[in-house]
């Protein structure tokens, strides 16, 4: 416990939980309801979390590696041990969650004044920062699952931190039991690991795997399994349904959680376990990110609601992470995720932003009917809200792969990633189709976005009026986190805007799977390598397609978004409504699972138990009754009142006998007694 | 010391005959004795805690007398690890039980006299080492409850009362016949400790009309404690008991009489019949994997919030019985694996605990919010999180347990179930898991009906739960996320004597006996 990165590990671990715990019992009693103790809380680890970063850089050492573990339970045979690991790849990520949730505390400052729940809402976001870390730090799977799942719990409580709206409710409950499905395969990838390795942590599954202790379709079902976990946690489809109505949230816990941070899990559990995901595993995982990324971009494209836009977006973009962890460049799928958290988050803050000024002007024109969140009630704010809007740009240049800016460099590593793969498997050529398509469509609907939002005639002059800067605690994170979308933040100490090459390159180094049968990470990087000119050149290519056709229909107008939208039919449709994915659900997965949850209840309640069981209450009191009447009419009435009749009739006979003479008694004495003696006497 | 579980069984009597001397009229009074003598059967059992070794995975504290010799009969006390969280768990929920039903206003004074024979009763089952004084317990435990659900329960009370009681006589009986069964084959003796000797081997080979005695005697004995868990198809009891009876008493039932069922099952037809064990925990996994598939279906569908919680109780007891059937993994056809069979036995007795405690949490809050509302539909109510912020709060607390949230004790009782069955039992453990979802389904929808939206308008002037309820719920709750954060000390009071029985298992089936 002597080493400092564990001692630092232990408190950016630990003190948004004490933050947590003092807000929940004395938040509302302390001055300003508490917010200093969890800004302050998160500010401490924040610094932490950069000097252990500092630290890592003053190493720079690929091999950089610090474990720590206890034992936790022990029965003899089954114990479990707990432990911290801190890697890179730990370091890095513990900076994001920090520098993010500062930012988000900051942010939130202003953004929930006034709010009933002020104190209980910063003690969720310490309880979240408090698991995230949990699961960045963990060595092992089981406490990764517990601390999977307390995200999940404060993704709950502040999806729902609005619980007095239905929908807010709705959508928390959803995205627990949407986060289950995949905690379920989760658990089971656990166990079948565990039956075949013995042991929970990364390093002894790892080296049992490479022993062979479990291999083929076992190992393949265990990756597959985690992987939902994955799925889960990063929205991948089938399972992507939570996160858009997750929107329901404060905007800036959609922001942390639901763009940089939580989602960003799922992802971080799949580079971890990369090395013993199969190659059939792997293609799995390749095509559900792959697919993710396109599908949740053809939504995307259509949607009016700016935080949806932007839902969908992070939805697509997790898809292209998953999809580089698929096709073996997973470092490349962590590079994405540390720039997309950058961007995305800021994204996020930007339109919370415009909600929140958006929301300001309707109060004013006490107005509460219009939908603060809706594109088509803005326009024109670019000189309203000049630091918003420039930041958010920064932002959309690097989510649309504009070289210079960071986004560029890390799609374009999972983009050369997926051209590899189908240059060596040509049958999987869908996968580079899924993921240059996305970022197509990627390119085209945030400028709609920018464009919709700050661009062009107000399309409620009322407002504009009203519509103003936030103030400096929202916009101080816009730039901070615009400024970190520039490219330079990641390749230092170079300076060359088309290649990743950097600090991040030198520290995050691909290692070799453990399973038989996969390339080793070499080859990947080697093929990603040859694939990175092409894959650089599509990818501009398609990014400049997307734009201009923004530019074109929503800037210039030169194209009518409304002819197209009708030359579009049905599909426009479809997307609108989100391939009615959620109806569809509902329809064939929640109300039969309720139907038969009722008509179980109703067997077990009104059909076995009034039926069943108390029949043998009802056979018992009919037989009863039967020996009943057998019992008095025949035993007691013929039987044993028979009995006593014959006694009657006998007694009356025999009464004659009964004299009541002295000496007739001593007649029949003195005769018995005779008798007797003659009976003796034989 | 020597004495001591004699005085953890017997305080609640005295203080019994004590209230039987008490004016009826002096209500406070009756309640502070009951207080008292529970409060002090608690020092005891913490007591005996502190003193017992758990190093040893026998029998400690042994008391053994002479009582009907003629028949062979003891009186023998005794406790291991695994009857001693037992043993403080029903000290501590009776405990407690006395100050959920402070505001008992109706026959004050039979209320608690009959609670406190409740608690021997219980009591004695865990600490009895005869098997007729075991017996003797388990229906001295039926008659006060019997009155405790009639008299003081809810508007069905009379037909839950002689439900319950017949549906547990029905199985008493079973039982008895098989205990007679085991006393004439295997020497006269009621003696737990000497049958587990010579049970195993007197019962070889011994068969009644063509069916073998292990076979006959287990699923005698199995269905009387089936009825307790409850096991499906035995289960029907439970929802009209806990729904009718007074909130102190469901504590009771959910919390310790259930638990009843799993330890017997561990205690009698897992020590007298190891060869049983292999034959039956095949369908005692697929059993469980029903309970709690059907059970948590059955919670979905649920309108009253207290039937609810009881289904809830029938799927949480499943996971027990899936971990219970994974000590046979322990023995040689399964590769000696004993880290399977430490995690499944462990994993089911800890659950029982945690389901103790966790229960008993939900029990006493649904109790709070009827006493305020006087009615229980989870439709009827509504955005009650606004006006009873506090109440909420621990509520939240107490369903996230019961959904088996980490860093809640319930989480790895389960887990340890599954990790334990899963080499055995891969397709009832994976089908199972359907549970953990349907668990969290039916939590998370009645917290939303009743908690979220807008704040139904008959309820603006409900009043916060107030610090006697508060005092009921808390130090449960404190246990509960002691353990979920740091299970070792449980484990560590169980671990040996969980060895003791997959040794016993594993080494005195002979399987060929059967």
């Amino acid at each position: 416990m002597d080493n400092i990165f564990i001692i630092y590990s232990l408190l950016i671990l630990f003190l948004p939980l004490a933050a947590f715990v003092i807000q929940i019992f004395f938040g509302k009693k302390l001055p300003r309801e508490g917010d200093w103790v969890s800004v302050g809380a998160i500010s401490i680890t924040l610094i932490l979390a950069i000097s252990m970063f500092v630290m890592m850089l003053l190493e720079y050492n690929p091999d950089f590696r610090h474990e720590a573990s206890f034992t936790w339970l022990d029965m003899g045979a089954f114990s479990i041990d707990l432990g911290f690991l801190v890697d890179n790849i730990t370091v890095i990520m513990l900076l994001v969650v920090a520098l993010i949730s500062t930012c988000t505390h900051i942010f939130s400052i202003k953004y929930l004044a006034g709010d009933i729940r002020y104190s209980r809402y910063f003690a969720y976001l310490g309880l979240f920062t408090f698991s995230m870390n949990g699961i960045v730090l963990a060595n092992n799977l089981i406490s990764m699952y517990m601390f999977w799942e307390l995200v999940g719990v404060s993704s709950y409580l502040l999806i729902g931190h609005w619980f007095e709206k239905d929908s807010a409710a709705d959508a928390s409950k959803k995205a627990f039991l949407t986060n289950r499905v995949g905690d379920i395969g989760f658990f089971i990838g656990i166990m079948l690991l565990y039956t075949a390795v013995g042991s929970f942590t990364f390093t002894d599954i790892f080296n049992g795997v490479a022993n062979g202790m479990i291999a083929g379709t076992a190992l393949t079902f265990a990756g597959i399994g985690l992987f939902l976990g994955a799925m889960g946690k990063s929205s991948q489809f089938p399972l992507h349904i939570w996160l858009p109505d997750a929107m329901e949230g404060p905007t800036p816990v959609s922001a942390l959680m639901h763009a940089a941070t939580m989602v960003a899990a799922g992802v971080y559990l799949s580079v971890r376990i990369f090395p013993i995901l199969t190659p059939d595993a792997l293609l799995v995982v390749a095509y559900v990110g792959g697919f993710t990324a396109l599908f949740a971009a053809t939504i995307a494209v259509t949607q009016n609601d700016i935080k949806k836009v932007l839902a969908y977006s992070t939805v697509s973009q997790l898809g292209y992470m998953i999809l580089a962890v698929g096709t073996g460049v997973y470092t490349a799928a962590f590079f994405h995720l540390l720039t997309h958290a950058m961007f995305k988050a800021n994204l996020f803050y930007g339109s919370g932003s415009v909600i929140h000024s958006m929301h300001h002007a309707l109060h004013e024109k006490h107005d509460h009917e219009t939908d603060p969140q809706d594109m088509r009630n803005m326009g024109g704010f670019k000189d309203r809200m000049p630091i918003t809007y420039w930041s958010m740009l920064l932002s959309t240049f690097a989510i649309s792969g504009v070289p210079l800016f960071s986004g560029f460099l890390s799609k374009d590593a999972i983009l050369a990633g997926s051209l590899s793969f189908a240059q060596h498997h040509p049958e999987h050529f869908l996968l580079p189709v899924f993921g240059f398509g996305a970022a197509a469509i990627t390119a085209f609907y945030m400028f709609r976005m920018m464009f919709l939002t700050f661009h062009g005639k107000p399309e409620m002059p009322e407002l504009i009026e009203d519509i103003h800067e936030s103030p400096k605690e929202m916009a101080g994170p816009l730039v901070l986190l615009g400024t970190l979308s520039i490219f330079i933040w990641y390749t230092l100490p170079y300076l060359n805007p088309l290649s990743s090459h950097g600090w991040f390159t030198h520290l995050v180094v691909p290692i070799d799977s453990v399973v038989p049968g996969n390339p080793s990470a070499n080859s990947i990087e080697e093929g990603a390598h040859h694939a990175h000119g092409l894959a650089m050149y599509i990818s501009i290519g398609v990014a400049t397609l997307g734009i201009g056709l923004s530019v074109l229909m929503y800037l210039k107008k030169v194209l009518s978004a409304e002819t197209w939208r009708n030359r579009a039919g049905f599909m426009y449709d479809w997307s609108l409504n989100k391939y009615y994915f959620d109806e569809n659900y509902d329809k064939y997965l929640y109300q039969p699972t309720l139907r038969l949850a009722k008509k179980i209840a109703w067997i077990d309640w009104e059909l076995y138990d009034k039926y069943f069981i108390n029949g043998f209450g009802r056979v018992t009191s009919w037989a009863s009754r039967v020996t009943g009447k057998f019992d008095y009419n025949i035993i007691d009435q013929i039987m044993v009142d028979g009995f006593g009749r014959i006694v009657d009739n006998l007694g009356g006979t025999l009464k004659k006998v009964q004299t009541g003479r002295l000496q007739n008694y001593l007649l029949y004495v003195t005769a018995g007694i005779i008798i007797l003696m003659i009976i003796q006497s034989f | 010391m020597e004495n001591i579980l004699n005085w953890i069984i017997w305080l609640p009597i005295i203080g019994m005959v004590a209230i039987a001397f008490i004016p009826r009229e002096k209500d406070n009074l009756i309640k502070i004795t009951a207080a008292v003598a529970t409060g002090l059967q608690l020092l005891l059992t913490l007591v005996l805690w502190q003193n017992y070794d758990a190093g040893n995975g026998g029998m400690q504290f042994t008391v053994r007398g002479e009582w009907i010799p003629s028949f062979n009969i003891s009186y023998i006390l005794g406790v291991d690890g695994l009857s001693l969280p037992m043993a403080i768990l029903t000290a501590l929920l009776c405990f407690i039980g006395i100050f959920v039903s402070w505001n008992i206003n109706k026959a004050v004074k039979g209320y608690f006299a009959l609670f406190l024979l409740l608690d021997t009763g219980i009591m004695g089952v865990f600490l009895s080492m005869d098997f007729f004084l075991f017996y003797i317990f388990w229906e001295v435990m039926l008659l006060p409850m019997y009155f405790l659900i009639g008299m003081w329960g809810g508007p069905q009370r009379e037909y839950a009362a002689i439900k319950f009681f017949l549906y547990t006589l029905f199985g008493s009986v079973l039982m008895l016949v098989g205990i007679l069964g085991l006393y004439f084959t295997c020497g006269n003796t009621f003696d737990i400790q000497v049958l587990k000797q010579v049970a195993p081997e007197a019962l070889q080979g011994v068969t009644w009309w063509g069916m073998s005695a292990i076979k006959v005697i287990w699923v005698l004995l199995f269905i009387g404690f089936a009825i307790k868990v409850p096991v499906f198809p035995f289960h029907t009891w439970l929802p009209l008991a806990h729904v009718e009876a007074p909130t102190a008493i469901s504590v009771l039932l959910a919390g310790i009489l259930l638990k009843l069922g799993v330890y017997g099952i561990l205690r009698i037809n897992y020590g007298l019949m190891p060869d049983g064990v292999y034959w039956f925990s095949g369908a005692l996994a697929f059993l469980g994997l029903i309970n709690v598939v059907w059970g948590g279906l059955c919670a979905l569908a649920q309108t009253d919030l207290k039937k609810l919680v009881a289904y809830s109780s029938v799927n949480h007891m499943g996971y027990s019985l899936i971990g219970m059937a994974a000590v046979i993994a322990a023995g040689e056809a399964n590769g000696y694996n004993l880290k399977a069979a430490q995690a499944g036995l462990g994993g089911a007795v800890f659950q029982m605990f945690n389901h103790g405690t966790i229960s008993a949490m939900l029990f006493i809050l649904v109790g709070v919010i009827y006493d305020r509302a006087h009615h229980r539909e989870i439709e009827g109510f509504g955005g009650l999180a606004a006006q009873m912020p506090i109440y909420t709060g621990i509520c939240a607390m107490v369903f996230f347990a019961g959904l088996g949230l980490p860093g809640f004790s319930g989480f790895i009782s389960e887990a340890m179930c599954f990790i334990g069955a899963f080499p055995i039992y891969k397709g009832i453990v994976i089908a199972s898991t359907i549970g953990i979802l349907l668990n969290a389904a039916y939590f998370l929808w009645a917290f939303q009906r009743i908690f979220f939206g807008k704040l139904n308008e008959k309820y603006t002037d409900l009043p916060e739960i107030n610090n006697r309820e508060l005092f009921t719920v808390v130090p449960l709750l404190i246990i509960t996320l002691f353990f979920g954060i740091y299970p070792a000390p449980y484990l560590d009071i169980i671990s040996s004597t969980m060895d003791v029985i997959i040794n016993h298992v594993v080494t005195m089936a002979t399987i060929s006996g059967m």
